[in-house]
């Protein structure tokens, strides 16, 4: 697949569907999107670069090990319950703060945090799940 | 959004009291575990390192465990809804004594297994994940014993099957792959019979809670209907394919030698008791009627799996495959108990169960350690190992009395329970299958006492003559010396030791176990009492 309009695209692609992948995030509170849909998004994406301009290029782009990003992700979906604990509230019960941002409502809050948890997970995984079998092929 | 204007009356849905930070006990155990796995999988090229954080990690849920056991024996049984919402529509995690002390009884085995591990698993072992995938696996045990909805409990189930598969695999040898397949076809179509069971349940009482589904089934007029027996018969099924209960138990001997043999000794102690548990979860908590509808059913098989287990050990020759034999016979020891069903041969089950977690751990362990001294874990190969190490002999001289439920050690108390149970049931051969197979065990153990300690060399050694002692390799002479070997098989045993002779602080804690499922009063008022 190393044709020459393919490869001058890829990371161009990459790049956008990286940026989709966090929209997609970001919106899945209340809309149809979330972390595991942009992970999705975000796996196919390093799938796509990898193709393109092979699975070395694709690993020392995203520095860490997919299999540590996933663990990452799990870590902070973990912790994003924990918040509660100070409150005096069961577990994973939800935290919010929202504040005004140059005249733009902000809501933060942990489902947000454990979203991002299940974004890296889903993105670790399917995402070293890609490159391993894309490794495969070309050796 | 929480910021919008339209105020609506949570309190109906929300758990608004604040909850004690004690309570928070209820998750630890999970949250210990989930957190722990994660970072050692960071950590994983850092293979001098992750054994310390995994140990730590692994002491930390100890800890939490004893403090939980503790906590629910002071205050009765805790719950805790995620997210506050209420039940039955949260999702809750009740712990009663049953599930707090087969929680610490698990950590301290893993606590074990991963102080053992240190030695036994070399540095490719832990980049492929040991550590991660054993606290990972935690999280799934634990969280089976602590959740208090059937959903949930599936969903714990998965989480530890798909850490015992990497645990299963850990090295990528090509006859452990070939277990693994074995162990994974049929769980999976176990698991999805409990799949099944679960959806046709909730199409009947459209709730998941184990307190409010206990509580709905003891309101229906016909508790033992055609519909209950069908989703009993499933759930029986399905967990007893995960207890390695005859006829579903070939998995287990098929695949419980493939891998490190620590590994092995974390799966013969836990997950086949995992299975148990559920089992009687669901049967004497929730459907208890339909208990008694199969009880006759859970009998024959009590019995066809206490003979092939205690005649499987007796036809090998390999120490691990015997030994999987033994857990198989062990389980069948437990399965009598739920047939039975009074809070006697419950409390029995139940004991039975602890016992059979802590000993099957330990015997595991002693193999590995035959293994090193004397290269092989073929009984025609073995001999001599009073002479290396007579220490090490009465250890395995211990552990062999308590698999086969001689006294004065931890399997003879619930083996007196659950045949005096058998016998007052009027199930006079259910309670002599037991006595058959614990004498039967005691013939398979005898045998690796024979071969492996009192005879002099491999086979073909004369009587009264020793072979020579032969030195060891040099990984194995390092593995022996150090105490990351002798300590977790040090606790282990003397746990068998204790509860052998100081019985009556286990026969409390199973029998309020047992009596907390067969009269669940506490355990509805603790879920249901969060709305008040």
């Amino acid at each position: 697949m190393r044709t020459i309009i393919f490869r001058t695209i890829a990371p161009f692609l990459t790049a956008l569907m990286v940026l989709f992948s966090v929209f997609v995030l970001l919106r899945g509170h209340n809309e149809p999107g979330g972390g595991f849909i942009g992970g999705l998004i975000a796996a196919s994406a390093l799938a796509i670069f990898g193709i393109a301009c092979g699975v070395a290029s694709v690993r020392r782009a995203i520095y860490f090990h997919p299999m540590s990003v996933s663990a990452f992700g799990l870590f902070l979906g973990a912790l994003a319950g924990v918040l509660s604990f100070f409150k005096g509230q069961a577990f994973m019960t939800s935290q919010w703060l929202i504040f005004d941002f140059f005249g733009v409502e902000i809501a933060l809050s942990t489902p947000m945090v454990f979203d991002i948890g299940v974004y890296l997970v889903v993105v670790g995984a399917i995402g070293s799940i890609a490159l391993a079998l894309e490794e495969r092929e070309i050796d | 959004m929480a910021g919008s204007s339209v105020s609506v009356d949570l309190t109906q849905a929300m758990a608004t009291a604040p909850v004690a930070a004690g309570d928070w006990l209820v998750v630890a155990p999970a949250l210990i575990t989930m957190l722990g796995g994660s970072l050692c999988l960071m950590l994983r090229k850092n293979t001098d390192l992750q054994p310390k954080v995994g140990i730590g990690f692994l002491g930390l849920l100890v800890l939490a465990n004893l403090a939980l056991l503790i906590r629910v024996l002071d205050h009765g049984v805790i719950t805790m809804v995620m997210g506050s919402w209420l039940p039955p529509f949260g999702i809750a995690f009740t712990v009663d004594t049953l599930g707090a002390m087969l929680s610490l009884i698990g950590s301290v085995v893993a606590f074990c297994a991963g102080v053992f591990g240190a030695a036994t698993i070399d540095s490719t072992g832990r980049r492929y994940g040991f550590y991660p995938f054993l606290l990972l696996l935690m999280t799934g045990v634990c969280g089976a014993f602590l959740t208090g909805d059937i959903f949930n409990l599936y969903v714990w189930f998965e989480v530890l099957l798909i850490s015992s598969y990497g645990l299963l695999v850990l090295g990528n040898d090509r006859i452990q792959l070939d277990g693994a397949v074995k162990y994974g076809v049929l769980n999976l179509v176990g698991t999805n019979l409990f799949l099944i069971g679960t959806g046709m349940l909730y199409g009947i009482f459209g709730t998941l809670n184990m307190a409010d589904l206990a509580q709905k089934v003891a309101a229906l007029e016909d508790p033992a209907s055609g519909t209950l027996a069908t989703v009993a018969a499933l759930y029986f099924l399905a967990f007893a394919m995960k207890a390695a209960a005859f006829p579903v138990n070939f998995w287990l001997p098929a695949s419980y030698h493939t891998p490190n043999v620590v590994v092995s000794a974390v799966f013969a102690g836990l997950l086949t008791k995992v299975g148990v548990y559920a089992l009687i979860r669901v049967f004497v908590l929730i459907l208890p009627a339909s208990r008694g509808y199969l009880s006759d059913v859970i009998s024959l098989v009590a019995v066809a799996t206490l003979l092939t287990g205690a005649f499987g050990a007796l036809a090998q020759t390999e120490i691990r495959r015997l030994l999987g034999y033994l857990v198989i016979a062990g389980i069948g020891s437990m399965l009598a108990g739920i047939a039975v069903g009074s809070t006697l041969a419950i409390s029995g089950a139940i004991f039975y169960a602890v016992h059979s977690i802590i000993v099957m751990t330990a015997l595991y362990m002693a193999a590995g350690v035959m293994e090193m001294m004397g290269g092989s874990y073929d009984l025609r190969k073995l001999g001599g190992l009073y002479q290396k190490s007579a220490a090490f002999a009465a250890v395995f001289l211990v552990l062999a009395f308590a698999v086969s439920g001689l006294p004065p050690f931890s399997g003879f108390w619930p083996k007196v329970m659950l045949v005096d149970a058998a016998f007052s049931d009027g199930r006079s051969w259910l309670g002599a299958a037991i006595l058959v197979s614990g004498f039967l065990t005691t013939l398979a153990m005898g045998r690796i006492w024979i071969f492996a300690f009192w005879r002099g060399g491999p086979e073909g050694t004369p009587d009264g003559q020793t072979a020579p002692v032969t030195a060891g390799t040099a990984l194995s002479e390092a593995q022996l010396s150090g105490s990351a070997v002798w300590l977790p098989l040090g606790i282990l045993t003397a746990l068998v030791i204790y509860f052998g002779l100081q019985p009556e602080w286990m026969l409390e804690l199973s029998t309020q176990g047992a009596s907390g499922l067969v009269e669940p009063l506490g355990y509805l008022r603790s879920v249901f009492g969060v709305q008040g």
